[in-house]
């Protein structure tokens, strides 16, 4: 069985299945709605739509003949927060280490001031 | 001067590169003294990194927790694999939120750069699939827009 966001990064990886979050994300749709803009049968639609559900990242509904999808609430609320402690971790936390990095260089210089009046920069 | 870049390499990779006013020396040690890490590896504004653990030597644990405050909480298990003070680090991590991300090896050089230091970070990933999802749902926009704030920063 497949960890949650192990499967969600699975469903992610297919851009077929991107492009129907995408679609998903303007608001519910039939399964014959999302296939329409692909070169794909609909049973190959549907086999996306499957692996998207399984990993719990859309939901299907049954209204008489048609099996609408929406996306699942908070689905990718775990994903989006690793990309974003990736990307916003990386350059605010470089900006503090220039800050401390600076304040350890003049500790240096102050600690080494007097033993070594040559290792100024 | 100081910009970040970040580039793809083979099917796995991402590399992140940055230049830094300081030593090596001080750079290596700013990224495994857990005293330093404590200072400046803390994400996202308003977080803070109340614990950490970092054990710099092949094999020595690695754990960082963090927490906004208000009960957002997370964190980051690892190892370290390879140590070359002040020039080499390789280690693996992998976030907690609480289900863990897939393992991402990573491999850090510090190179001296006139009287500077350019760092290079050479991340990992477990497949293919993993990197195509992880850039795909909006790393290298925001990476973009990250940029775009250091130069404004940076002036």
């Amino acid at each position: 069985m497949q960890h949650g966001l192990d499967a969600a990064f699975s469903a992610l990886a297919d851009p077929t299945r991107r492009a129907i979050l995408a679609r998903l994300a303007l608001g519910e749709a039939t399964v014959m709605q999302l296939a329409e803009p692909f070169a794909m049968s609909q049973p190959a639609i549907s086999r996306h739509i499957k692996v998207l559900g399984d990993a719990g990242l859309i939901i299907q509904r049954v209204a008489g003949a048609k099996r609408p999808c929406r996306l699942a609430a908070h689905a990718l609320d775990d994903v989006d927060r690793w990309l974003a402690m990736l990307r916003e971790a990386l350059s605010r936390n470089y900006e503090r280490l220039d800050g401390l990095l600076a304040a350890m260089e003049s500790e240096n210089e102050t600690d080494s001031r007097g033993k070594d009046l040559t290792c100024a920069r | 001067m100081r910009k970040m870049t970040v580039a793809l390499e083979g099917d796995t990779h991402v590399v992140v590169t940055r230049r830094f006013a300081a030593a090596p020396k001080s750079v290596y040690r700013a990224h495994t003294e857990a005293e330093l890490m404590q200072k400046w590896m803390t994400g996202p504004e308003g977080w803070t990194m109340p614990f950490c653990i970092s054990e710099a030597r092949p094999g020595g644990q690695l754990r960082c927790e963090w927490t906004d405050g208000k009960g957002g909480d997370f964190y980051l298990t690892g190892h370290y694999v390879e140590l070359e003070p002040f020039s080499r680090i390789v280690h693996v991590e992998r976030m907690h939120l609480p289900d863990p991300t897939p393992d991402n090896h990573v491999e850090t050089r510090f190179t001296a750069d006139g009287a500077g230091t350019l760092l290079t970070m050479r991340m990992t990933l477990p497949d293919a699939e993993t990197r195509a999802a992880m850039l795909a749902t909006g790393m290298e926009e925001g990476m973009e827009a990250s940029y775009a704030r250091l130069e404004e920063v940076l002036g």
